[in-house]
């Protein structure tokens, strides 16, 4: 809402520096986003947390002038000179304004015409520099084509006022000569950011009643009598509601013979500063009331009806559109309507989609001679479900969706006939039509300063309530200690009960200032503090994992079917795979929910192969499943996702470790993680899955319960990547079973008091073997006495054999009571050895 | 005999003096404490002597042996510590050369935003609650009193999921805050006391998703942190204090803060947390752009249609709720000027956490 100050200052009185005032309304909840000056002077320096723009006029250098003459300029058809007095002296001035052709010739005016008149040596706003916006300019005394030039008549571009720069302005006739024009017209815009609590101040008298609750201004109400000459509209047009709760009110007045023509300027100006076209003195009354007072209005060519009444008074229904009914809308669209689209009609069809738009038959025109003028109130939902149907936002609908009292209906329709009988030199039909089946619930809300405190923390008295309530037109009546409250006519946004009396507190804090309600502790009982073992469970990943050396990444949880198929090999036929699906994505690479973050992370190494030799990353996030069967539709899954590829450690002027990385290092990486978590038992089984290569594979249980899938990239998947060559392994963990099994609690064992027994043992087995299974063989057989196997070599070569592998343990025998005998130990080797040999095959290897 | 032995200290002592190696060391101490040194002659006829005079002389020629073998001992120590200081001479290296460093990665900002975050609050009290992400329309706004239709819906655009069957006016979408998770936590909290329920305070982080352009100040998905506590007597003042401690934890002690009257469906009164700009003091900068203030969270008393949606009597219980985006909060801190870097994962952009 762009609120000239001018405008402003009619409804309430303003002692406030604007900037103050300002921020007074920001802080009540009326956020001020910009200060636009158009003519009036800017603050120095420091100013109060407001951006400001816009450009004032200097007093001294811009004026009022009377252009008392147009004549031909002797060198050049299109300009003109003018003579013109600034008050002081006469000046003659060259233009080449369009709108001031039309005086050329015509001797001595009279009256004169009224223009903005810059100076020899004014700053203007230079209208010809396109590339900057507000570039300013000084006028300098120069020859065109002949004649003297060191002032001008100015366009409202170039005091930035509009855009508009086609011809210069032409002041009202009223404008005194010499004055500075600062003072004559000076603004300034406050731009306010309307939330839908306050749609009530999406006008001027709206943001007058703010102002005037919150700095104690005086409140000055319009007339809202117009003058009325003309024959009664009684008996002259009707009205029928269909559905009063989608149309509570509707009221209409006449006014004859208007005369199409411009507004006077400063009406026109008011117009522009708050953003709206002026287009005709009809037009803009019903405009600039909609404006000034919050009810929008229709203007309908009453002649128009007439005729499709057959000459009878016409009947205005308002209903619901029946099916396959359609309008032409005045912006020339055809309109396929909804049933839900509530229509003006008459007897021969619709007029105007309600609250909205108006229909271009019935529309005011250039012959529009008498005009029937609407003022009514919609139900805000439909209008609401009828701008998004019909995707026809409209300055109408804006306030009529957030919610218009009908009380403003009557008030509005009485205000503009008065202003078009002001401008048009219509006559005003006397009286109005107006149905009003349905006024708004009265509501009246119990409020006590028990509930202020307990609400607010602050304490009043219920006086002080009341008074603060009555400077937004509250009525208030104190019983005792309580206080009830009715809601003035013009708003609607004062529920009932409990929650009636929270609406109010908002209002009385607001007028009693949030910044002096004072500050205090939570004084209520400490809740149960029940921690979040899932995160902290996450957080101890993310620290341990970025502490050996993984960067922590955060993906796009969107994303589309094609990106994820990317991690199948292409020569698969593709998955059919049920994806959530987005009814309205943004973009076509963002179209569903993933359901796979390994495709997610593949896509962050493929964006820094570049950039990085070595790239380890790790994600905690959700994987996104529909989920037919369960209570609720959607599955989210937390998984962590490791991916690892190029070279093991960075370059280093000492020798570094620049061998790749491969499935060992992103094997090495869990075992470090689990250990942190001190999850025991946890088994590596060779696997297959999609996206993996079918011999660098292995599942991770714990107990055989499945805990994720970890290998290299198939180089297959790979190959949809651009990537190098290096390999890339990748690790997908199930977020819900690691926190299932990591116990906090562990246990510590002591630190033996004897010393322990070294001792290698080096076995040749096939090579199928898998290694875990012949460590597990010796750490059962081993038992209790066995602390520690750690495998240090493999080895294949020829004196071996054929398919034949030597692995090599380093074992410590440990006894936690006595020293072990050399008997002892080779007992106990004797039995691994014999196990080995027994169930795999195993034999000693001979050194 | 007893001047022969002040002799021979003073000549092996002068002797001494200029020895400077470990070899002419070697040379004095054979020469002066050695087997057939006049010392150790004098030791091997100490018999010879009479029984008068074989105490005194015994005693002094241990004395000097004794003084012998200190200036020697502090000779030897002289010569090795000279030694190490000509070894360390050679000894030099170029401090300048970068050291070995271990390879380690780092956690994303936002992570680290939130767990300042949850670190502030929890000190306070809240523990952290986490919901879903793709809700149904009742929790994200209906029950949050944003019923189908409300004009502030307009300022949540929201990303909507299709339905195999006709789920009407509930349609699941992605959540577009966390405020849902409200909703959640406290029937859950009601339903577990249906009797007087105590206090609730939590903190509801996790990811929100919006339709908008993705722009470098707007994104489609973004991390939210709600808070919410409700309690019988929690007034504006506590919520005024409660966040203006959270911005003195996180933005330094000497943080200001100012509540501006604002509007959110699910609270009344609702305002914005704006703070003083930290980056500026005040004054104005780019940052702040010119305003002198950064505008942090939006907050209120949690509004009677919500409490009584989530079990509790608002005749009876009140409560206060926040909610504010942690990686607006970190561009902030950090002067990063497009929100995009954060699902971008440029390594060139993460390194620097």
């Amino acid at each position: 809402m762009k609120v000239p100050i001018s405008w402003l200052k009619e409804y309430v009185e303003i002692t406030l520096p604007i900037e103050e005032l300002a921020y007074k309304l920001t802080l009540a909840g009326l956020e001020v986003e910009e200060i636009r000056y158009v003519g009036l002077p800017q603050p120095g320096e420091k100013q109060q947390a407001t951006k400001i723009s816009g450009f004032s006029w200097n007093p001294e250098e811009i004026v009022i002038g009377e252009v008392r003459e147009v004549m031909p300029h002797p060198d050049a058809d299109r300009l003109v000179l003018c003579r013109l007095d600034d008050g002081k002296q006469e000046h003659t001035v060259l233009t080449g304004a369009p709108n001031l052709f039309p005086y050329l010739e015509k001797g001595e005016l009279d009256p004169p015409l009224k223009v903005a008149y810059a100076r020899e040596g004014a700053t203007i706003i230079d209208a010809y520099n396109e590339s900057k916006d507000m570039a300013l300019t000084t006028l300098k005394r120069k020859k065109i084509r002949g004649v003297d030039s060191y002032s001008m008549a100015c366009s409202e571009r170039e005091l930035g006022i509009s855009e508009e720069h086609e011809g210069i302005i032409l002041l009202d006739q009223d404008a005194p000569t010499g004055q500075a024009l600062a003072e004559y017209m000076g603004d300034a815009v406050l731009d306010i950011a309307i939330t839908p609590n306050i749609a009530r101040a999406a006008s001027i008298l709206g943001v007058a009643r703010e102002v005037a609750a919150i700095t104690g201004g005086k409140l000055i109400l319009p007339s809202l009598e117009p003058v009325m000459e003309g024959n009664p509209i009684k008996g002259r047009v009707s009205i029928e509601i269909k559905d009063p709760e989608l149309n509570p009110r509707f009221v209409l007045g006449l006014i004859e013979n208007v005369e199409k023509k411009s507004s006077p300027y400063w009406v026109q100006r008011r117009l522009k500063l708050a953003g709206i076209r002026p287009i005709d003195c009809v037009v803009d009354a019903t405009n600039y009331t909609m404006l000034e007072i919050g009810e929008p209005l229709h203007a309908f060519d009453y002649d128009v009806l007439l005729e499709r009444a057959g000459g009878k008074p016409p009947r205005i229904i308002t209903r619901r559109a029946k099916s396959g009914e359609t309008l032409t809308t005045l912006d020339d669209v055809e309109r396929k309507l909804d049933d839900f689209t509530v229509l003006v009609t008459d007897q021969s069809g619709p007029l105007s989609l309600a609250g909205v738009m108006g229909g271009a038959d019935s529309e005011v025109g250039e012959k529009t001679k008498n005009v029937l003028l609407e003022g009514a109130s919609w139900n805000y939902v439909n209008i609401r479900r009828t701008v998004s149907a019909q995707g026809l936002p409209s300055e109408a609908a804006y306030r009529f969706e957030r919610g218009v009292h009908p009380a403003i209906a009557s008030q509005g329709v009485q205000r503009c006939l008065e202003w078009m009988r002001k401008w048009t030199g219509g006559v005003v039909a006397q009286g109005l039509v107006d149905e009003y089946p349905l006024p708004p619930f009265e509501t009246r809300v119990k409020l006590t300063p028990g509930d202020i405190e307990r609400w607010l923390g602050i304490s009043l008295s219920a006086v002080e309530i009341g008074e603060l309530l009555k400077k937004l037109d509250f009525e208030v009546t104190i019983k005792k200690d309580e206080l009830v409250v009715g809601t003035p006519p013009h708003r609607l946004d004062i529920g009932e009960g409990m929650v009636g009396k929270a609406d109010l507190m908002e209002e009385i804090a607001r007028v009693y200032g949030y910044d002096r309600i004072p500050e205090t502790n939570l004084a209520d009982e400490l809740p149960l503090q029940a921690g979040n073992r899932a995160l902290e469970l996450e957080d101890k990943i993310r620290d341990k994992l970025a502490g050996i050396g993984l960067q922590e990444i955060v993906t796009y949880r969107i994303t589309s079917p094609e990106a994820e198929l990317r991690v199948f090999p292409p020569d698969q036929s593709s998955p059919e795979l049920d994806y959530l699906e987005l009814a309205n994505p943004i973009s076509s690479d963002k179209t569903v929910m993933r359901r796979s973050m390994l495709a997610s992370l593949l896509e962050i190494v493929e964006k820094n192969r570049r950039n990085r030799e070595r790239i380890a990353l790790f994600e905690i996030g959700s994987e996104f499943f529909p989920n037919g069967e369960n209570k609720h539709p959607v599955e989210e899954k937390l998984k962590l996702a490791i991916a690892l590829t190029g070279v093991r450690t960075h370059l280093s002027w000492q020798c570094a470790d620049r061998e790749l990385m491969d499935f060992y290092d992103l094997k090495g990486l869990i075992e470090e993680l689990l250990a942190d978590l001190h999850l025991g038992n946890v088994s590596y089984t060779p696997d297959t899955a999609t996206s993996f290569h079918p011999g660098k594979c292995a599942r991770i249980e714990k107990d055989g319960k499945y805990l994720g899938i970890m290998g290299e990239i198939h180089p297959k998947v790979k190959g949809n990547y651009k990537l190098a060559e290096a390999p890339l392994t990748a690790a997908i963990l199930d977020m819900e079973t690691l926190l299932n099994e990591v116990d906090d609690l562990f246990e510590v064992e002591s630190i033996p008091a004897q010393p322990p027994v070294l001792e290698d043992l080096a076995l040749v087995v096939d090579d199928d073997v898998p290694a875990q299974t012949v460590q597990l063989l010796i750490v059962q057989t081993g038992g209790k006495t066995l602390a520690e196997v750690k495998l240090f070599d493999v080895y294949r070569g020829k004196q071996l054999g054929e398919g034949k592998k030597s692995l090599a343990y380093s074992l410590v025998y440990q006894h936690p009571e006595k020293t072990l005998t050399d008997k002892e130990v080779a007992s106990i080797r004797g039995s691994i050895v014999k196990r080995l040999e027994k169930e795999l095959g195993a034999q000693l290897r001979s050194w | 005999m007893e001047e022969r032995l002040d002799l021979i200290r003073i000549e092996a002592l002068s002797a001494l003096e200029p020895v400077d190696d470990e070899k002419s060391l070697e040379n004095w101490q054979v020469k002066y404490l050695g087997r057939s040194s006049q010392l150790m002659e004098i030791f091997k006829a100490l018999g010879t002597l009479s029984k008068e005079e074989k105490p005194i002389v015994g005693r002094t020629a241990n004395q000097v042996k004794v003084a012998l073998e200190a200036a020697s001992g502090e000779k030897e120590n002289l010569i090795n510590q000279r030694r190490i200081d000509q070894v360390l001479e050679g000894e030099k290296i170029d401090v300048t050369l970068p050291g070995r460093r271990t390879i380690s990665g780092s956690i994303h900002p936002t992570t680290q935003t939130l767990r300042e975050i949850y670190r502030v609050f929890g000190d306070m009290g809240f523990q952290i609650y986490r919901s879903r992400e793709v809700e149904t329309d009742e929790f994200n706004f209906q029950l949050l009193n944003f019923p189908p239709h409300h004009p502030a819906r307009d300022m949540q655009d929201t990303f909507f999921i299709t339905s195999k069957q006709d789920r009407g006016d509930d349609p699941l979408l992605l959540r577009t805050h966390t405020s849902p998770g409200q909703i959640h936590a406290m029937l859950e909290h009601t339903k577990k006391y249906p009797e007087d329920p105590p206090p609730i305070r939590i903190i509801l982080p996790g990811m929100c998703y919006r339709y908008e352009q993705i722009t470098s100040r707007s994104e489609i998905q973004f991390n939210q942190v709600e808070g919410l506590a409700v309690g019988k007597g929690i007034t504006f003042g506590d919520l005024k204090g409660t966040l203006s401690n959270f911005a003195r934890r996180m933005f330094g002690q000497e943080a200001k803060t100012r509540f501006r009257a604002s509007h959110f469906p699910f609270t009344e009164p609702s305002a914005e947390m704006d703070v003083g700009c930290f980056l500026c003091g005040g004054d104005g900068c780019s940052v702040c752009k010119g305003a002198g203030w950064l505008e942090i969270l939006g907050c209120g008393m949690v509004h009677p249609t919500v409490l009584e949606n989530g079990g509790f009597d608002p005749e009876v219980y009140s409560g206060f709720a926040f909610g504010m985006g942690p990686e607006r909060i970190t561009m902030m801190r950090h002067h990063i000027e497009d929100i995009r870097y954060f699902w971008a994962n440029d390594l060139r952009f993460l390194d620097q956490f």
